[in-house]
């Protein structure tokens, strides 16, 4: 499974300024943390802007602010903005000619239902749970192995 | 869970399911309630004498050649009750209940389009199991 570039800096920059509500989170530290253009990042920003999941602080420093709801947003929510998930195998039904393209395309809808499933059942705060743990497993990663 | 906890029971999970299934659920209290003995669990949330929710778990062991484990089968809240944290503690209830038998892993299986009790079950740090249920027409 491989999320777009905007798809998945969408979703470090939410987690980002997730884990910090109160906070504003500088836009030029995220682009430097996960190596993009400011750019595109800031195109990006836009679009959760205008969905109503962060809020930009206008002048100097441009950082922003999560202002959804972390309890609630999934991570298939956010994906959605930024690439279409849905039908992708159905698609590909409607046009497989053969039945050798139909069987496959059951295959790759398995898949899809699979990965659809997953996105929808985890939200933003479950993903920030997520963090914290990988983070601890990186700090001790022996306890990690057990 | 008690026999006088059980109409409450199937009420909720009627209510839960859309399917009132009595007998089912006499059958559970059977094998899991008073006889279950240090395998199988049910549990009952309760606030001031009233049902609030309920789970139903055993430890299974070494199915498909796995070592023994905790199975969740069933866990449901009143809606009324629900958001208040009753499902994390009936959960952890036999979570504890499992760790007392000697086991130190947990699975379920949930329909891939609940994501009501996905999400619940996902919130509580559990990830995907290294197992894909599959399934045949036999008709
Ligand atoms: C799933 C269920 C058991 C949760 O019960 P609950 O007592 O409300 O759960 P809790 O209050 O302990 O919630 C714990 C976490 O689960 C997640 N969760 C619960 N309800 C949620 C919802 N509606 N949307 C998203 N996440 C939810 C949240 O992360 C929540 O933590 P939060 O309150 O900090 O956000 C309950 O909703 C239920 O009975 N649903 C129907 C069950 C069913 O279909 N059973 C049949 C198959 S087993």
């Amino acid at each position: 499974m491989k999320l777009q570039k905007s798809t998945s800096l969408a979703l470090v920059s939410v987690l980002e300024a997730a884990a910090n509500p109160d906070r504003q989170v500088a836009a030029a530290e995220i682009a430097e943390k996960y190596d993009v253009s400011p750019h595109h990042l800031a195109k990006v920003l836009r679009e959760l802007g205008r969905a109503g999941i962060m809020e930009s602080a206008r002048g100097v420093g441009g950082g922003y602010r999560f202002t959804g709801n972390a309890r609630r947003l999934t991570l298939m929510d956010l994906i959605e903005l930024f690439e279409d998930l849905s039908g992708r195998a159905g698609d590909e039904e409607r046009i497989a000619a053969t039945a050798e393209d139909r069987a496959l395309g059951r295959v790759l809808a398995e898949i899809d239902e699979i990965a659809r499933a997953t996105f929808r059942s985890i939200t933003i705060d479950t993903m920030l749970k997520l963090v914290e743990r990988e983070r601890h497993a990186a700090a001790a990663p022996q306890a990690a192995a057990v | 869970m008690q026999a006088d906890d059980l109409d409450q029971v199937i009420a909720i999970d009627a209510r839960v399911t859309g399917v009132e299934k009595t007998d089912y659920w006499y059958e559970v209290f059977h094998r899991y309630g008073t006889r279950g003995g240090r395998q199988r669990f049910c549990f009952v949330a309760e606030l001031d004498g009233a049902v609030e929710g309920f789970v139903v778990g055993e430890v299974r062991d070494w199915e498909f050649g796995e070592p023994p484990c905790g199975w969740v089968f069933g866990i449901s809240v009143r809606p009324e009750a629900r958001l208040g944290g009753v499902a994390t503690r009936l959960l952890e209830t036999i979570c504890g209940a499992f760790r007392s038998a000697g086991v130190t892993k947990v699975r379920t299986l949930i329909a891939r389009d609940n994501h009501l009790v996905l999400s619940f079950f996902r919130s509580q740090g559990m990830m995907a199991a290294p197992f894909i249920p599959l399934e045949i027409d036999i008709a």
